[in-house]
C-alpha cells in the first residue's frame, strides 16, 4: 500500500515533467514557424499610381519583441547579420531599386575552373540580384571557353584575360591583385557596389539587396559554430595575416566579400600589399587570400554579415539554423580540376 | 525489496529531470549574460539595427568611433519655465551623454540668463541661441523643426558631425554612447513599442501631410529624440517643417505636432539606425521586463504648472 503511493507519486511527477518537456519544445517549435507565418502572411499590393501619396507599401508590422531567438542578427559592433526571416525582400526591394543601382560581380575560372561558369552564371540569372543592373566580370585565361549564357535585360558579361599558373594557391592568391587593377581600370567607372564571388559555386535561393553595404563578409559555413582558437587563421607571427588565439570577431569565407567599390578596393589593396610581403619574407598564409581577408576584416569590421545561408558547401549536411541555402560550392574533385595538389 | 527497486527507476528519473531543468535554466541565464537577447528583436526588417542592451559591446563600438575625431552636436530647447530643466539635463549629460566625444550643446531659450552654469569636461561646450517665447506649448514644440533647420544653416553643419535634438524635460540615468551614432536614427516611443500600428497616435486625418493610415507604419517613433549625420537631419528637419507650415495654411495641426510629422517622414525615409525604449522612457511609466537599462527619462512634472497653456 504505502509502495504503490509512493510510485504513484513518482509517476505523476514523471508525466507533469514530459508535458513541460513537449511544451517547450512545442512552444520554440511554434516560435520559429511564427517567424514563417509573418513572412508568408505579409500582403504585397502596390498599386502603380503617379501620385507618390497615394503609392502605398502593405506589409505586415514589424515586431519589437518577437524575432528569430535561435540566431544572432546582429553583431557587437552593430552590423546586421543577414538571416532568412530577419528581412523583409520586398521593402529591401523597395528600397534599393530606386537607387538606380549596378552591381559588379567579379568571378575567376582559371584553368579547368572553366567548366563551373555555366551553372553559375545559369543561376545567378534566376536568383542573383534580380531586376538590378548586374556586370559580370570573369576573368580567364581561357576566353574561348566562357560560355554563352542568357541574360536578363540590364546584365552584362565582360571577359579579362588573365595569366593560368601551376600552383592553385597562386591562382587563389593573385586574385586580390587582379580585383584591386580591374577596379581602377574599368569597374570603378562601371558599377556602384562590388561581390567577388568563387566560381565553383551555384545559386540556389534569392541573394538580393539585403547584402548590400558598405563592407560585406560571409561567415564560413564550417566554423559558425566554432569557438575563435579553432579558426583556421594565420597563427605564425611572421606573416602579415597573423591573428592570435585569444583574437578574432567571425571567420570569414574568401569565396564572398563585396561592398561599396571604393571599401572593397581598398581591401584588396591592402590585402595584395600584405600577400606580397609575406612572398618577399617567404611565406604563404594558411589559407591565401582567406587567411588576409581575415585579418583585414578584424581592424576593419564588416558593415554587414551574410549567414552561412550565403556560402554553403554542398558536401556539408544541413543544420537547424541554416533555413535556406542560397549560394554553395559544389562537390568536385580537387585532383581532377586543380593544376597542383 | 520488490518496492524499493520498483521505486528506484522513477528515483533516478525524476534526478534526471531535474538535473535537465536545472542544466536549461542555468544555460539560459548563461545566454543572457552572453549578450543574447532572444526577447526582443535586434534589427528591422529593412537591417537597421535596434539598440538594446546586450545588442552591442560598448567598448568595441567606442574604439570604432573615437578615432574619428567625431563631434556631436546636442539641441535642446528650454523655452519659458522648460529653464528649470536644463540643469538636471546638463549635469546627467555629462555623466552620461557621449562620454569622452566632443560634444556641443545648442540650448534655445526665450530666458539665456536663466541658462545655469554647468561644469563641462574637455571636448565639451554649450552655446545659448535667443528664440522667442510663445503662450501655445503646441507651437513652441512645432517651431522646433524651424530653429533646428536654420541653426543647422547658420552654425551647426560647420561645428559638428552628428547631431541629436533631445527634449530638456528628461535626465540620463545609463550610457549613451556612440551605438546611437548613424545617419539617421529614431528612437521608439516607450508608450507604443508593444501596441498594433492602429493604435499608434499616427496623424489620422487625410487632410493633413502627416496623415498615415491604418494599415501602416513601422514604429510609433518619439519626437523627443532625432539623431544622425547632420545632413540627414537637416533634411527631415527641412521637410518636416515645410509640411507643417502647409498644415496651418490649412487651419489643421497634427495630433502630436512635430512627432506626427516625424512619424510620417520616417515612415517614407526609413531611419538607418534605431534606439529601443532604453533610450526614451517616461518616469511615469512602470519598469518592463525588455527594457533592461534607463538611460534617459522624462521626469515627472506638473504640465499644467510648466506649459503657458492647456
Amino acid at each position: 500500500m504505502s509502495f504503490s503511493s509512493n510510485v504513484k507519486q513518482l509517476v505523476l511527477l514523471l508525466i507533469v515533467g514530459i508535458f513541460l518537456l513537449l511544451g517547450y519544445v512545442h512552444y520554440s517549435f511554434f516560435n520559429e514557424r511564427l517567424n514563417g507565418v509573418w513572412f508568408e502572411a505579409s500582403n504585397r499590393d502596390i498599386p502603380v499610381d503617379e501620385d507618390q501619396r497615394n503609392t502605398r507599401l502593405l506589409y505586415k508590422q514589424p515586431s519589437v519583441l518577437v524575432g528569430r531567438t535561435d540566431v544572432m542578427a546582429v553583431t557587437p559592433w552593430l552590423a546586421p547579420i543577414i538571416w532568412e526571416g530577419t528581412f523583409d525582400p520586398d521593402l529591401i526591394d523597395i528600397i534599393y531599386k530606386s537607387m538606380n543601382l549596378t552591381i559588379a560581380t567579379t568571378v575567376f575560372a582559371v584553368g579547368k575552373y572553366v567548366r563551373f561558369l555555366r551553372d553559375f552564371l545559369e543561376t545567378a540569372e534566376k536568383h542573383f540580384m534580380v531586376d538590378f543592373n548586374v556586370r559580370y566580370y570573369v576573368f580567364t585565361d581561357r576566353p574561348d571557353d566562357v560560355p554563352s549564357v542568357n541574360m536578363s535585360q540590364g546584365r552584362h558579361l565582360s571577359v579579362i584575360q588573365v595569366p593560368g599558373s601551376n600552383r592553385w594557391q597562386e591562382i587563389s592568391a593573385r586574385r586580390m591583385e587582379i580585383i584591386q587593377t580591374a577596379i581602377e581600370r574599368q569597374i570603378s567607372r562601371e558599377a556602384d557596389y562590388i561581390f567577388c564571388l568563387d566560381v565553383d559555386s551555384k545559386f540556389h535561393a534569392r541573394w538580393g539587396a539585403e547584402s548590400l553595404g558598405r563592407l560585406v563578409a560571409v561567415i564560413h559555413p564550417w566554423f559558425y559554430q566554432a569557438t575563435r582558437d579553432h579558426f583556421t587563421y594565420e597563427r605564425r607571427p611572421a606573416s602579415t595575416a597573423y591573428i592570435p588565439m585569444d583574437e578574432g570577431d567571425y571567420y570569414y569565407a574568401g569565396a564572398v566579400f563585396g561592398g561599396f567599390v571604393e571599401d572593397v578596393y581598398t581591401l584588396a589593396k591592402v590585402c595584395r600589399n600584405q600577400l606580397e610581403e609575406d612572398a618577399r619574407n617567404s611565406i604563404e598564409a594558411a589559407w591565401q587570400e582567406e587567411s588576409h581577408l581575415n585579418r583585414y576584416l578584424l581592424y576593419n569590421k564588416p558593415s554587414k554579415l551574410l549567414s552561412p545561408e550565403y556560402q554553403w558547401d554542398d558536401t556539408k549536411t544541413k543544420t537547424n539554423e541554416v533555413k535556406v541555402i542560397r549560394f554553395s560550392t559544389v562537390i568536385k574533385n580537387y585532383a581532377e580540376i586543380r593544376p597542383n595538389v | 525489496m520488490r518496492f524499493s527497486s520498483n521505486a528506484k527507476p522513477y528515483v533516478l528519473l525524476v534526478i534526471a529531470g531535474t538535473v535537465l531543468l536545472l542544466g536549461y535554466v542555468y544555460f539560459s541565464f548563461f545566454s543572457e549574460s552572453l549578450n543574447r537577447r532572444t526577447d526582443v528583436v535586434s534589427v528591422t526588417p529593412w537591417l537597421a539595427p535596434i539598440v538594446w542592451e546586450g545588442t552591442f559591446d560598448p567598448v568595441l563600438i567606442d574604439k570604432i568611433y573615437k578615432p574619428m575625431n567625431l563631434t556631436i552636436a546636442t539641441t535642446v530647447f528650454a523655452v519659458g519655465k522648460y529653464v528649470r530643466f536644463l540643469q538636471d539635463f546638463l549635469e546627467t549629460a555629462e555623466k552620461h551623454f557621449m562620454v569622452g566625444f566632443h560634444v556641443r550643446y545648442y540650448v534655445f531659450t526665450d530666458r539665456p540668463h536663466d541658462v545655469p552654469s554647468v561644469n563641462m569636461f574637455q571636448g565639451r561646450h554649450l552655446s545659448v541661441i535667443q528664440v522667442p517665447g510663445s503662450n501655445r506649448w503646441q507651437e513652441i514644440s512645432a517651431r522646433r523643426m524651424e530653429f533646428i533647420q536654420t541653426t543647422i544653416e547658420r552654425q551647426i553643419r560647420r561645428e559638428a558631425d552628428y547631431i541629436f535634438c533631445l527634449d530638456v524635460d528628461s535626465k540620463f540615468h545609463a550610457r549613451w554612447g556612440s551605438e546611437s551614432l548613424g545617419r539617421l536614427v529614431a528612437v521608439i516611443h516607450p508608450g507604443y513599442y508593444e501596441q498594433s500600428r492602429d493604435r499608434f497616435p499616427y496623424e489620422r486625418r487625410l487632410a493633413s501631410t502627416a496623415y498615415i493610415p491604418m494599415d501602416e507604419g513601422d514604429y510609433y517613433y518619439g519626437g523627443a529624440m532625432i539623431g544622425g549625420f547632420v545632413e540627414d537631419v537637416y533634411t527631415l528637419t527641412k521637410v518636416c517643417r515645410t509640411r507643417f507650415e502647409e498644415d496651418a495654411g490649412n487651419s489643421i495641426e497634427a495630433a502630436w505636432q512635430e512627432e506626427s510629422h516625424l512619424n510620417r517622414y520616417l515612415l517614407d525615409n526609413k531611419p538607418s539606425k534605431v534606439l529601443s525604449p532604453e533610450y526614451l522612457w517616461q518616469d511615469i511609466k512602470a519598469k518592463t521586463k525588455q527594457v533592461k537599462v534607463i538611460r534617459f527619462s522624462a521626469v515627472i512634472k506638473n504640465n499644467a504648472e510648466v506649459r503657458p497653456n492647456v
